[in-house]
C-alpha cells in the first residue's frame, strides 16, 4: 500500500514543480468540460424549462426518456460520436476526430441529460409552490418562466455543478474520440489512465489526487459566488 | 505559440470552432501500437523528427487491431504496428499502400517469482505454455485482438490447444491494453505474454519476474504502413512519407537503436531487412 503514500508525494512533487505538462493538461481538462457545460446548459436548460411547464401528450415519456439518459454509458457516447466524425462517418469532413471539439461534443452529449433532467424536477416543483401567486400577477408564461428560473437559480447551479463532475471525471468517451494525443487532447482522465498502463500507479493516483482538488475548487468558488449572492440579496 | 494564446483566450462557443481550426498547421496522425508509446520511445524518437522538419507527430497509441481499423476508416495518416500478418492483410485488402520493416526486439513470457507452472529454462515457448495449461495456472491474456495477442494465439496453437475454451477459468481475457493487461496479471499471481519494451518501462512489477524469454517464435517484428490514396483521399501522404522516409533513414534508425531505459535497449532497427 506504500502507492497511497507515494501518490501524495506525487501529487505534491508535480504541484509545487509547476510541471508545464501537467498544467497544460489541467487546462484543457477544464476548458474542454467547462465548454462543454456551458453549451449543455444552453441546450438542456431551456429543455427542462419546457419540460417542466408544459403538458402535451407523451410529456411522461419524454422525461423518463431525459432522465434516463443521465445513465448514458461514456464509452457508447465516445463510439457513436467517433463513428460520426470519423473520415469514414457521416460528418467527416469537419475534420474533428481527435481533436478538442471532439471531446467537446462527446461532454456535451453527457452532459446535456443531467442539466435538463435536474432543471426540469427543481421547475416543475417552484412552479407547483408559485403557479398561484404568479397567475395572480396575470404574468405570461415567458415571464412566469423568468420568475421561476430566478427564484430556482441556486437549485440550477447545482444542477451545472452535477454536470460539471461528470464531464470532468470521465475517460470512456474523452479517449476515444481525442485519443488522447500529448500536447493535443491529453486530459487529467487519459493522463490518468495512460499512466496507470504504464504502471506508475503512485503517479497516476496523485494525478487523481490533483483531478480532485480542482473539482473542489470549482465547487468552492461556486458555493462562494452563491454565499456572496445571497448576502447581498438579503443586505 | 500564438496558436495557444488564442485558445487560452477564447470564449467557450468561439472555443468550439478555434479548436478546429487550429488542427491546420503541419501534423500527421499516427495509429499506433501501445508500446512504443508506453515505452517512452514516441518521446524519444519524435522531438528531433519535428525539430528537423516542423512536422509535428501526433500519436494515438491503441491495440495493433484497432489501429488497422482506425486507419482503415482513414482516420489516421500513417501506421506503426507489430502483426506482420494483418498489415499484409490491411494492404492486400487495399487500405495500406505500402509496408515497410521499422525494427524489432521480442516477446517474453512473465510470471510470479515462484515459477509455479515451472515455465523456466523450458525448451521453447510452446513447452513452456504447455506446462502452465497442465497445471493449469493463471494465464492473463490481452483478448483485444492486438499484435501481442495474435501473437499468443498463434503460440497456443501452434501446441493444439485453444486456451479460450478454459476461459474465466485459468485462461483470463482482459480484453484491454498491454498495461492494464500486467495489471491485472500481477494482481493475480498469473502468468502473462508481453512485449519486452513494455515490461522493461512498466513500472508495477510487484514480484514479478521474466521467466522464458530467447525462443525465436517470440521474435517481434515493428512495421511501418502507408495509407494508400486512392482509398483515403484525405491522407496527409508527403508529410506521411517525410516521417517513413526519416524514420527508415540513418537518423531514424540510430535514433531507435539510441533509446535506452535503465541502461537497456528496447527496439533494434532493421529497416530494409524484409520489407513487402
Amino acid at each position: 500500500m506504500q502507492d497511497f503514500a507515494a501518490s501524495f508525494f506525487e501529487a505534491f512533487r508535480l504541484v509545487a514543480g509547476l510541471d508545464s505538462g501537467l498544467i497544460e493538461i489541467v487546462w484543457l481538462s477544464l476548458k474542454v468540460s467547462i465548454t462543454a457545460v456551458f453549451i449543455a446548459t444552453v441546450i438542456g436548460l431551456p429543455l427542462g424549462a419546457f419540460l417542466a411547464v408544459t403538458r402535451f401528450p407523451g410529456r411522461s415519456i419524454v422525461i423518463v426518456t431525459v432522465t434516463a439518459l443521465m445513465g448514458l454509458p461514456p464509452v457508447v457516447v465516445g463510439l457513436v460520436v467517433y463513428l460520426l466524425l470519423s473520415n469514414a462517418g457521416a460528418l467527416g469532413p469537419l475534420q474533428l476526430l481527435y481533436t478538442p471539439t471532439a471531446m467537446i461534443i462527446a461532454q456535451t452529449i453527457l452532459v446535456v441529460p443531467i442539466i435538463a433532467a435536474l432543471a426540469r424536477q427543481t421547475l416543475e416543483d417552484l412552479n407547483g409552490e408559485y403557479r398561484d401567486q404568479l397567475m395572480l400577477f396575470g404574468l405570461g408564461s415567458l415571464a412566469r418562466l423568468r420568475t421561476l428560473l430566478w427564484e430556482g437559480r441556486y437549485s440550477l447551479m447545482t444542477a451545472l455543478l452535477a454536470g460539471f463532475g461528470r464531464a470532468v471525471a470521465e475517460v470512456g468517451a474523452v479517449i476515444i474520440v481525442g485519443g488522447n494525443i500529448n500536447h493535443v487532447t491529453r486530459v487529467m482522465t487519459t493522463a490518468i489512465a495512460l499512466e496507470t498502463s504504464k504502471g506508475n500507479l503512485a503517479l497516476a493516483l496523485g494525478l487523481g489526487l490533483i483531478l480532485l482538488i480542482i473539482a473542489f475548487a470549482v465547487n468552492a468558488l461556486v458555493f462562494l459566488l452563491r454565499a456572496a449572492a445571497e448576502r447581498s440579496a438579503y443586505a | 505559440m500564438l496558436k495557444t494564446a488564442r485558445n487560452w483566450f477564447c470564449v467557450p462557443l468561439a472555443c468550439l470552432f478555434a479548436a478546429g481550426t487550429a488542427m491546420a498547421g503541419d501534423f500527421i496522425l499516427l495509429q499506433s501500437t501501445t508500446s512504443t508509446q508506453n515505452s517512452g520511445l514516441y518521446e524519444h524518437l519524435l522531438p528531433a523528427f519535428e525539430e528537423k522538419t516542423g512536422i509535428q507527430v501526433r500519436v494515438v497509441a491503441v491495440g495493433t487491431g484497432q489501429a488497422i481499423k482506425n486507419a482503415g476508416n482513414c482516420d489516421g495518416d500513417l501506421l506503426l504496428v507489430h502483426a506482420r500478418a494483418a498489415e499484409e492483410a490491411f494492404v492486400a485488402e487495399g487500405g495500406g499502400k505500402e509496408r515497410r520493416d521499422v525494427m524489432y526486439n521480442d516477446f517474453v513470457l512473465v510470471g510470479p517469482s515462484a515459477d509455479p507452472a515451472g515455465i523456466g529454462g523450458g525448451a521453447d515457448a510452446g513447452t513452456a505454455l504447455e506446462k502452465i495449461a497442465a497445471s493449469r495456472s493463471a494465464f492473463v491474456s490481452r483478448g483485444d485482438d492486438s499484435g501481442t495477442h495474435k501473437k499468443e494465439l498463434s503460440l497456443w496453437s501452434g501446441i493444439g490447444i485453444d486456451p479460450v475454451q478454459y476461459s474465466g477459468g485459468w485462461y483470463r481475457e482482459t480484453g484491454s491494453g498491454m498495461g492494464a493487461t500486467l495489471n491485472a496479471a500481477v494482481g493475480m499471481d498469473a502468468y502473462v505474454l508481453t512485449d519486452r519494451a513494455t515490461w522493461i518501462s512498466f513500472g508495477n512489477r510487484a514480484g514479478h519476474e521474466i521467466l522464458f524469454e530467447g525462443d525465436p517464435s517470440l521474435f517481434n517484428q515493428y512495421g511501418v504502413v502507408t495509407i494508400d490514396p486512392d482509398h483515403c483521399p484525405n491522407v496527409r501522404q508527403a508529410e506521411a512519407k517525410r516521417f517513413v522516409d526519416w524514420l527508415l533513414g540513418p537518423e531514424g534508425q540510430a535514433a531507435i537503436a539510441g533509446f535506452r531505459l535503465g541502461g537497456q535497449q528496447l527496439f533494434y532497427p532493421n529497416a530494409g531487412d524484409g520489407d513487402s
